[in-house]
């Protein structure tokens, strides 16, 4: 189908494209890539009165290293991230993940604000930010506002941005020394939404771990930081606890059903994930088997 | 506000000017007032690759892009690769190998193809599969499509050895 008619406005600054998000409220609609929200709009899933292309503000892109801090513009393309070597010395589990989002025509315009704003529960990024304890930077009638990510995703589709409200950026730490990542999915074919996966970040120390931080996607109706998480650091790893971390993850998820899986099937495939993570991030296939088994 | 916007672009070397509705997506415009149909629009959500077309030398979905979002841009279609020469081996691989039955998805399949082949003079079978995979085929089973990808490679390769 096609979108059905709405007024334009390319915005020339953020401070216009918060002035005419302002004035229009929830009738307008904010597009950077549009690479989620023109589907919707060809859908009729929603119809905004008036689209507010921020596509040409250049200062909402790039991606920048502050010391400790890596900052991505809300601007910046899937394909700029997974080009980029700050992405991969910084955050490589965002570039582990990033390969996994759609297709490269899609990479090609999508954005890593857009796809935070459109808050698929299914996306790889959100979970990513979950794992990477990231801060969203949104600027609002109010100014400028610092959201942790743990906090940010509300719903399906719904976020703490208001209508008024643009997202501008978003704050990772940089990996430290020690870290490593893990990053998979489950999906019907590569580049589609996944049916569940895990972007999870660690900081390893001797055969354990000191932090692990799993950020779930697809198990629900927002992506999730699995508290089962707490059971396996700071302690031996072994077959045993790593089911009784299994069984906690399988106690804390709620997943949904839909035409690809069953709550059940997306339990079994978290668990799948976690077991294939743990043994990947320590390098122990016997744990692997033990759990699988 | 709410009326045609006026944008200009480079349509395969061609500059054009025109007045269009900001509801019109790329794929819409070239196609219809430009008749250049050789992009094809199949799902008009973004999945199944048809109307695949190249902007600012990248590939994008034509369906998930506005016509005003593309003043200003430099885009090329089948038409414009295709009349230049650029795939004319790819084109001779795909019908040497059978790799398409109705021809609906071709257009798109050869201007991702041609995408990796840019990038990667030597993809391997899994790359080229990963990198068709937002183009979808019904007819040939893709295993021709892949097949035709990798010997352009190979004959690309040879030529420049």
């Amino acid at each position: 189908m096609k979108a059905s008619a709405f007024a334009y406005a390319r915005a020339t600054s953020v401070a216009n494209a918060l002035e005419l998000l302002a004035s229009h409220g929830e009738r307008a609609r904010v597009l950077s890539g549009g690479q989620s929200l023109i589907p919707a709009m060809n859908l009729r899933l929603v119809s905004p009165e008036l689209i507010v292309d921020i596509g040409e503000l250049k200062e909402l892109r790039g991606i920048a290293v502050k010391g400790e801090t890596l900052v991505i513009g809300a601007l910046t393309r899937h394909a700029d991230l997974l080009k980029s070597s700050d992405i991969v010395k910084c955050a490589p589990l965002l570039a582990a993940a990033v390969a996994h989002v759609a297709h490269p025509a899609i990479r090609n315009r999508g954005t890593i604000g857009g796809s935070l704003a459109q808050a698929d529960p299914a996306s790889e990024l959100p979970a990513c930010m979950l794992a990477l304890g990231a801060t969203i930077v949104v600027r609002g009638p109010g100014g400028e506002r610092r959201i942790a990510a743990a906090e940010f995703f509300t719903g399906i589709y719904e976020t703490k941005l208001a209508p008024q409200d643009l997202l501008v950026a978003v704050e990772l730490p940089v990996a430290r020394k020690g870290s490593a990542h893990f990053f998979q999915e489950f999906a019907r074919r590569h580049g589609d939404y996944a049916i569940v996966g895990l972007a999870a970040q660690a900081v390893l120390q001797g055969d354990g771990f000191a932090d692990l931080r799993l950020g779930y996607f697809a198990v629900g109706d927002r992506p999730v930081l699995a508290k089962a998480a707490g059971k396996l650091t700071g302690v031996a790893i072994t077959p045993a606890l790593l089911a009784e971390a299994s069984a906690a993850l399988s106690d804390e998820l709620d997943p949904h059903e839909d035409q690809q899986a069953t709550p059940a099937m997306r339990r079994h495939l978290a668990k799948v994930l976690l077991s294939r993570c743990v043994s990947t991030l320590l390098n122990r296939p016997d744990i692997h088997r033990g759990a699988s088994a | 506000m709410t009326g045609p916007v006026t944008i200009s672009l480079d349509v395969n070397g061609e500059r054009v000017e025109a007045q269009v509705l900001p509801r019109l997506n790329l794929a819409d415009f070239l196609r219809e007032h430009l008749k250049l149909t050789g992009t094809h629009v199949g799902c008009e959500h973004g999945v199944c690759g048809a109307c695949t077309v190249r902007v600012a030398g990248e590939i994008v979905r034509s369906c998930l892009m506005l016509a005003v979002q593309a003043n200003g841009a430099v885009v090329e279609t089948i038409e414009g690769l295709s009349d230049s020469g650029e795939v004319a081996d790819l084109q001779a691989a795909f019908r040497d190998r059978n790799a398409l039955q109705c021809g609906f998805c071709t257009p798109g399949m050869l201007m991702a193809a041609q995408d990796l082949l840019r990038e990667n003079r030597k993809p391997a079978r899994e790359e080229i599969r990963e990198h068709l995979s937002g183009n979808y085929c019904r007819c040939t089973g893709y295993q021709a499509i892949i097949d035709a990808v990798e010997n352009t490679a190979r004959a690309r390769m040879e030529l420049k050895a």
